[in-house]
């Protein structure tokens, strides 16, 4: 079986075994309506509403969209468009907070008895993939046929740097994470369901274990608990499913084709307590680190919380030069302290001038660590002289398409060429070039 | 916050650089260059300073002179000098050390770009610009005895060659370098103790050295020509070891590495056995570097899950 690349990233997973702790309500939250692939949500509130904590705020605008709910009581100060972590404007829902965190008082746990109402309730939870891709989670479990789904594998890699909020979640929250298992197994009939955790995590590792193994005599476990290598990008979806499955997702097929599905386990974990409390996603767990911040923590805040809310919390020793939503290895740098968390923001990172400041780039010298450290077997050498020769042909051939932009080539390289960057541009460039040749040929 | 730098991911980056890659084969070509001395007295060292001191001093006049950015600091051509260094017989002139040293940093790698772009290997090359400017002095050998300029005598390839296996050195002093011979290229062991210590740092990996020996080993065998003196005789070691696995001129996957690794040792074996020079690890090199380029088109990864076009 062919050993898929990747890195040995320093872990940084300092804030492991730091219990989530709440953040007083900040004074005001923004929240957009596109905090998710798909349709951004259509906002149903205007200034001056009253609003309460878990009430809708943003219709779902379709099939693959999510639901918002406010995450804060208070009034409804502003709706404007405003600059979005993704680089684009995003209609922006700003509450100033009353300080009081009252439920919505129409909030009830959800009937769930089969396969549509369990589908509703995930619907309504407000779930994306909280491992930092934002799909919204009914699209993903919608399945034609059910009959389909051979793995479920839960995503508890959790393999950037830094982070440990799936760590807090597989912790503090594994039941409710069993619970959505549960709930999987009886609606989606999968016939595996595989934990897989990266080998660093042995507090998440027992536990989930521990939940394994307690089943009643002749009673089969519900999941089997793997443990992965700790080798960045693990949690990455096709290298999951090869790691758990040896099945290859085929170039433009969807994981479901080869019969698996992967979810994160702060997604399940978050579906699991909208079932049974009642309570959409309106905040989650963030993992604040970095060398710029004092004391390293894994915080509960409202989702919109502004990161210099965090930062107050947390404390800062040095001057931040650079913020990081997500991992340091494909987190977006944003341009200020302003910019909201989301749900799917699991870390955030302040960096001080040194790490902040990237090495200069020096001549190629053809070593081919990129080549052996891609987890996709790609040649980012040969695509990054296609690039340079505006070569879009070349980019077909060596399948630019398939690149994850995880950084590994990037991450290995001695030159200190910054290649997944080049790959970014180069992948737009294909885009362009296929869909110019599907234009002529029509 | 006065400003914050902002960039797309990855923010990190691994502590691999390019210097820190030339300054581990420095490292690694040390224990060579005590062997060097032990056999041919101080002016292997000597020698040694001169050619790195000139590669240097050319890269850095050159860049200067085209007005390009000065790159003397990612120690390449420092690496470059030893390696041409330990491809010289000690007695050499100095004139003639520098010149080849010219010719290695200006001919061979900044005229095609400088470090990256150089298609063959500068020291490599140099060194049989040098064998065919002034084949009298590069082929002018001394017996190690610890006393410099002593008695010159044969390699033990020409020794070989002339079918005069009885003053052979003895294979332990084949392995410690007490024999005619090159400054760098005489001690088996000091060499593989550096490539010992690439393989553990992860610079280089094991396939191009092996296939290049064993190929050697194996085609002597099959030939009835003493295959254990033919490894530890001429430069194998030191090319097996230092230049086929010379990023920028060998080829980039585990398969084209040996690929690369077997043709040199067929190449050394057939100018070894049936050209008219004694030692041919040189030109095998010099013609495997030539064939990289394709055998990096015909070694090409297969990208996962990718749909055939």
């Amino acid at each position: 079986m062919r050993k898929l690349g990747g890195v040995s990233t320093p872990h940084h997973k300092n804030t492991a075994t730091s219990p989530v702790e709440e953040i007083p309500t900040p004074p005001e939250v923004r929240i957009p309506m596109s905090m998710h692939i798909g349709a951004p949500a259509k906002c149903i509130v205007k200034v001056g509403d009253a609003v309460q904590v878990g009430q809708l705020i943003g219709e779902a605008a379709g099939f693959v969209s999510s639901s918002i709910y406010a995450s804060v009581s208070g009034k409804v100060k502003s709706v404007d468009e405003t600059d979005a972590v993704t680089g684009y404007r995003s209609v922006s829902v700003t509450i100033a907070s009353d300080g009081l965190q009252t439920p919505y008082e129409k909030l009830s746990p959800p009937d769930v008895h089969d396969l549509p109402s369990f589908l509703e309730a995930v619907r309504a939870s407000g779930a994306v993939g909280l491992g930092g891709a934002g799909f919204p989670t009914v699209a993903k479990l919608t399945v034609k046929d059910a009959g389909k789904v051979d793995y479920i594998i839960v995503n508890g890699a959790e393999c950037e740097p830094y982070i440990t909020s799936d760590t807090r979640t597989m912790v503090e929250d594994k039941d409710y994470v069993w619970n959505s298992l549960k709930l999987l197994k009886k609606y989606l009939k999968p016939a595996h369901i595989v934990y897989a955790i990266e080998e660093n995590k042995p507090e998440p590792i027992r536990l989930t274990r521990e939940l394994a193994a307690n089943v009643q005599p002749g009673e089969e476990p519900l999941a089997e608990v793997k443990v992965l290598p700790s080798l960045y990008p693990q949690g990455g979806e096709k290298m999951l499913i090869y790691n758990v499955t040896g099945r290859i997702v085929p170039e433009g097929k969807l994981p479901l084709d080869v019969g698996a599905m992967v979810i994160n386990c702060s997604t399940l974990a978050i579906i699991s307590r909208y079932i049974i409390n009642g309570m959409p996603l309106v905040s989650r767990c963030i993992t604040v680190d970095g060398s710029a911040v004092k004391n390293p923590k894994n915080l509960a805040a409202p989702i919109g919380t502004p990161v210099s809310a965090l930062f107050d919390y947390c404390g800062l020793k040095k001057e931040v030069r650079k913020i990081i939503m997500g991992g340091p290895m494909m987190g977006t740098a944003i341009p200020n302290a302003d910019m909201p968390i989301l749900k799917n923001t699991n870390a955030v990172l302040a960096f001080a001038e040194a790490e902040a400041l990237l090495p200069a780039e020096t001549p190629c010298i053809n070593c081919g660590q990129c080549i052996k450290h891609c987890p996709m077997g790609l040649m980012p050498s040969n695509l990054l002289t296609a690039y340079n020769l505006k070569k879009p042909e070349n980019l077909a051939k060596y399948k630019a398409n398939l690149c994850l932009e995880c950084g590994c080539c990037a991450y290995s390289c001695p030159a200190k060429r910054p290649i997944t960057q080049y790959m970014k541009l180069a992948k737009a460039m294909l885009r362009d070039y296929t869909a110019a040749n599907a234009n002529n040929s029509k | 916050m006065s400003y914050l730098a902002v960039s797309p991911g990855p923010h990190i980056r691994g502590r691999v650089t390019t210097q820190g890659v030339m300054r581990d084969v420095l490292i690694a070509l040390v224990p060579a260059l005590i062997a060097g001395t032990l056999a041919f007295g101080l002016r292997a060292i000597l020698i040694t300073a001169v050619c790195v001191a000139s590669c240097v001093l050319s890269e850095y006049l050159f860049e200067k002179g085209m007005k390009r950015p000065v790159t003397i600091g990612d120690l390449s051509a420092c690496v470059t000098g030893v390696l041409l260094a330990y491809n010289l017989p000690v007695g050499i002139p100095i004139w003639q050390a520098v010149f080849g040293s010219a010719v290695a940093i200006i001919v061979i790698k900044q005229l095609f770009g400088g470090l990256g772009k150089n298609f063959a290997n500068p020291a490599i090359t140099a060194r049989i610009v040098m064998f065919l400017a002034f084949s009298a002095t590069m082929s002018t050998w001394v017996i190690p005895n610890f006393l410099p300029d002593a008695v010159t005598s044969a390699t033990p390839l020409a020794l070989l060659r002339a079918g005069d296996a009885a003053s052979l050195p003895s294979l332990l002093n084949m392995l410690l370098g007490q024999r005619g011979g090159c400054i760098g290229e005489t001690s088996a062991l000091a060499l593989t103790l550096g490539g010992v210590y690439l393989i553990a740092r992860r610079v280089i990996t094991w396939h191009a050295p092996v296939a290049f020996i064993a190929m050697v080993f194996a085609f002597t065998a099959v030939l009835g020509r003493e295959p254990v003196y033919q490894i530890f005789s001429g430069g194998l070691f030191l090319g097996a070891i230092f230049m086929a696995t010379d990023y920028v001129t060998t080829p980039r996957t585990t398969l084209g590495r040996i690929i690369f690794g077997l043709g040199a040792g067929f190449i050394t074996v057939v100018i070894r056995a049936f050209g008219s020079y004694p030692e041919g690890v040189s030109f095998a090199i010099l013609l495997m570097n030539i064939l990289t380029p394709y055998i990096n088109k015909a070694t090409e990864t297969k990208p996962i899950g990718g749909a055939q076009t």
